[in-house]
């Protein structure tokens, strides 16, 4: 009874998935779907490699400190680091005296509540303070970017498919629309044409737009392409500040478990030498 | 219960004389796990799942409690309070590596130990009850996982979570009250969030109290075996302890290798981009696709296209994907065939292999975007699902002629009679 009642389920389903095949198929060749814009313009993210790729991969810190300025002089104008705190540039190898500057000379204040009045007013930043954010709340900040909000930047390595080497291509990958774009996906009023970005057009405006834009401290020209490899190294750092810890305790654990193993290995050897002996009988 | 040739166990000193009177706890891990557990000697690695299954639960009740610790259930903060955990929380970010990778590891041995099943007739009299019971965890770690996954609430979180609850919509008349109750309003918020949480934290203590029945059930008749023969005398076994606590043991360890290696230098390899992003209720991902282990089911869902009379597509699609999984439930009336391993059923062997690459397949249309000609390649491979199920097994079980068994189990391994005078 089961059986007969599966077998006709089974047809019911199997057969509907069929005859679904064949209308889908049909259409599929009488009417194939058109290749849009935003999948034929689209590139995918550029060969770029990062110090702290792979699972011996450290961060580079001067690299790091450089890319931070960038982000202090160009990107923190319009994105939020709502998840750093000034604190955690220790890790880019600056000194506790340094960090307390930097916090306290901070061009936007972090908001508080003023302790005389209990107004709503700024202060310097602490060192134990998050990155205050550049716009008072997301009205504010789609008011003043043409409707789209500048996206926090603390996670941005991680969250978008292809993570730092694909912040480096949209950053350096601004170019004139091709000729044969079609009209539908030419850059609208305020919009900038990337082939690297998903529907291809952007609210954000090339950021890195001349050689020297900021000027080094170390010495290293301050080309676009080296400004966006710097910064987007900086946002490998500020998605997972833990990363070299990662890769260390990795190597250690890895160690550890790999002597585990072979010692687990050889005591079940030994332990099944008598039946495994028994089998090989067969053989000889 | 065991066999009769179990070794009795015989504690030595007064201490252990004295706990077997009050509470014979030592004695009942001896006749489970210990000595007094006699399994098939024949027993390849596909039976080291279960056990590694079971670790990998362990590992997530454990990570899963610390994280519980610093992470809050509240759609306001539960994003900033995982980064709280990545960032700040000492060693946060391997706890919490550990318990979603864990999550996909755990996935992994369900899936052979299931596999294995399928193919050496686990299922067969007399281990009904032990496969039912099994089908059951599957079904609870499912809801588990979907779970767990909603609460980073990222955009993925919360896209899911609309979706699947979604899909109770689809059912006539009460599916819309059905998805109310399940999301506690709506659409996917505070409310949901922490009903996930809580039941989040409860299942997998029901399934650990499914999974002790699991092994009850399995210790009435013992291991299958690749011969799919029964035991038939001491020679056939070896006790479970040292024997199967090594083996089982040094594959622990390699999987652990792979697990660690994954965690801490792929920590992100399994999961999506879009999570990262925090959920915003007005703004769709571009691609809806949950976790890898259920791309399968996902595929199935979105293969029916077509309204059937007056059933609407996306109700078919909700009835295939469950009946995809209850159909298992079944499996032991559909597959009548008297033999159980697939060593020695030659037609079977061949569709067993033709359902491991449509399983495979359809994992990767369900991962897929919802674009031709994945659709239709996941319409085919749905259709073979269900007739593989459904009408070959049955069908299979009258008109297939296995290949001799072997006497016994020494004998298919030594290549000598097993001595039934011992």
């Amino acid at each position: 009874m089961v059986r007969i009642i599966g077998i006709l389920i089974g047809l019911f389903f199997s057969g509907w998935l069929l005859v679904s095949f064949g209308m889908g198929a049909k259409e599929y060749i009488t009417n194939p779907p058109a290749e849009t814009a935003e999948h034929a313009f689209h590139k995918a993210a550029k060969d770029v490699s990062f110090s702290s790729d792979g699972p011996l991969g450290k961060f580079d810190r001067q690299q790091l400190q450089r890319g931070f300025q960038v982000y202090k002089e160009v990107c923190a104008a319009c994105h939020s680091l709502r998840l750093v705190a000034f604190r955690n540039l220790e890790d880019l190898g600056y000194n506790e005296d340094e960090v307390k500057a930097i916090a306290a000379n901070w061009p936007i204040q972090t908001p508080d509540i003023d302790p005389a009045t209990g107004e709503m007013s700024t202060r310097p930043s602490l060192a134990a303070d998050k990155f205050p954010k550049p716009f008072a709340n997301d009205v504010a900040a789609a008011a003043a970017n043409n409707n789209a909000i500048p996206p926090d930047l603390s996670l941005m390595t991680k969250a978008r498919e292809g993570g730092a080497p694909y912040i480096y291509s949209l950053l350096t990958g601004y170019t004139n629309p091709p000729a044969d774009l079609p009209a539908a996906n030419q850059p609208g009023p305020g919009l900038h044409y990337n082939p690297y970005f998903a529907n291809l057009n952007l609210a954000m405006a090339p950021p890195l737009a001349v050689d020297d834009q900021v000027s080094y401290s170390d010495g290293t020209t301050a080309s676009i392409d080296q400004m966006a490899q710097d910064v987007s190294a900086f946002l490998i750092w500020t998605a997972e500040p833990t990363l070299e810890k990662r890769h260390q305790t990795g190597w250690a654990v890895l160690a550890f478990l790999l002597i585990a193993t072979i010692l687990a290995y050889l005591s079940y050897r030994t332990i099944w030498a008598d039946v495994k002996a028994e089998k090989k009988k067969k053989s000889a | 219960m065991s066999f009769p040739w179990a070794k009795e166990y015989t504690p030595t000193t007064d201490f252990g004389q004295w706990m077997d009177k009050q509470l014979p706890l030592p004695r009942f891990v001896y006749n489970s796990l210990g000595a007094g557990y006699p399994a098939p000697r024949n027993l390849n690695y596909m039976w080291n799942f279960g056990s590694m299954a079971g670790l990998f639960l362990v590992i997530q009740i454990i990570t899963g409690i610390i994280l519980a610790m610093h992470y809050a259930a509240n759609a306001n903060i539960a994003f900033d309070s995982v980064e709280h955990i990545m960032r700040d929380v000492n060693s946060g970010w391997m706890i919490r590596y550990a318990h979603a990778n864990g999550a996909s590891f755990f996935f992994i041995a369900i899936y052979l130990h299931i596999g294995r099943g399928l193919f050496y007739g686990s299922y067969k009299a007399p281990r009904e009850m032990l496969w039912l019971l099994g089908v059951v965890i599957y079904l609870l770690a499912m809801a588990t996982a979907f779970m767990g996954y909603v609460l980073p609430w990222g955009q993925m979180s919360f896209w899911g979570a609309k979706v699947i609850t979604g899909l109770f919509e689809a059912i006539p008349l009460v599916g819309k009250p059905i998805q109310e109750l399940l999301l506690g309003g709506f659409a996917p918020d505070n409310a949901a969030l922490n009903r996930f949480f809580s039941l989040h934290y409860l299942l997998p203590f029901v399934i650990a109290g499914v999974i002790i029945m699991h092994i009850w059930a399995l210790h009435i008749p013992g291991s299958n075996n690749p011969t799919g023969v029964d035991v038939k005398g001491p020679q056939d076994t070896v006790p479970f302890h040292p024997y199967y606590t090594a083996k089982d043991g040094w594959t622990i360890g390699l999987v652990l290798i792979f697990f660690t290696a994954m965690m801490f230098f792929l920590p992100n390899a399994l999961g999506h981009a879009d999570n990262y992003i925090p959920a915003n209720p007005l703004s769709t991902p571009a691609h809806i696709v949950p976790e890898w282990y259920f791309w399968p089911w996902y595929a199935i869902l979105r293969a029916f296209t077509f309204d059937f009379l007056f059933i609407p597509a996306k109700l078919l699609g909700v009835l295939a994907m469950f009946s995809a999984i209850l159909v298992w439930f079944f499996l032991p009336w559909l597959d009548k065939s008297p033999v159980r391993s697939g060593l020695f059923r030659p037609k079977f062997k061949i569709f067993f292999g033709i359902l491991v690459i449509d399983v495979l397949v359809l994992g990767y249309c369900g991962g897929a975007p919802a674009e031709e000609p994945f659709v239709m390649i996941s319409q085919l491979a749905s259709a073979y699902y269900f007739a593989h199920f459904l009408i070959i097994l049955p069908l299979l079980s009258r008109l297939e002629k296995p290949e001799p068994l072997p006497n016994s189990i020494t004998e298919s391994v030594t290549g000598k009679p097993l001595n039934t005078a011992s």
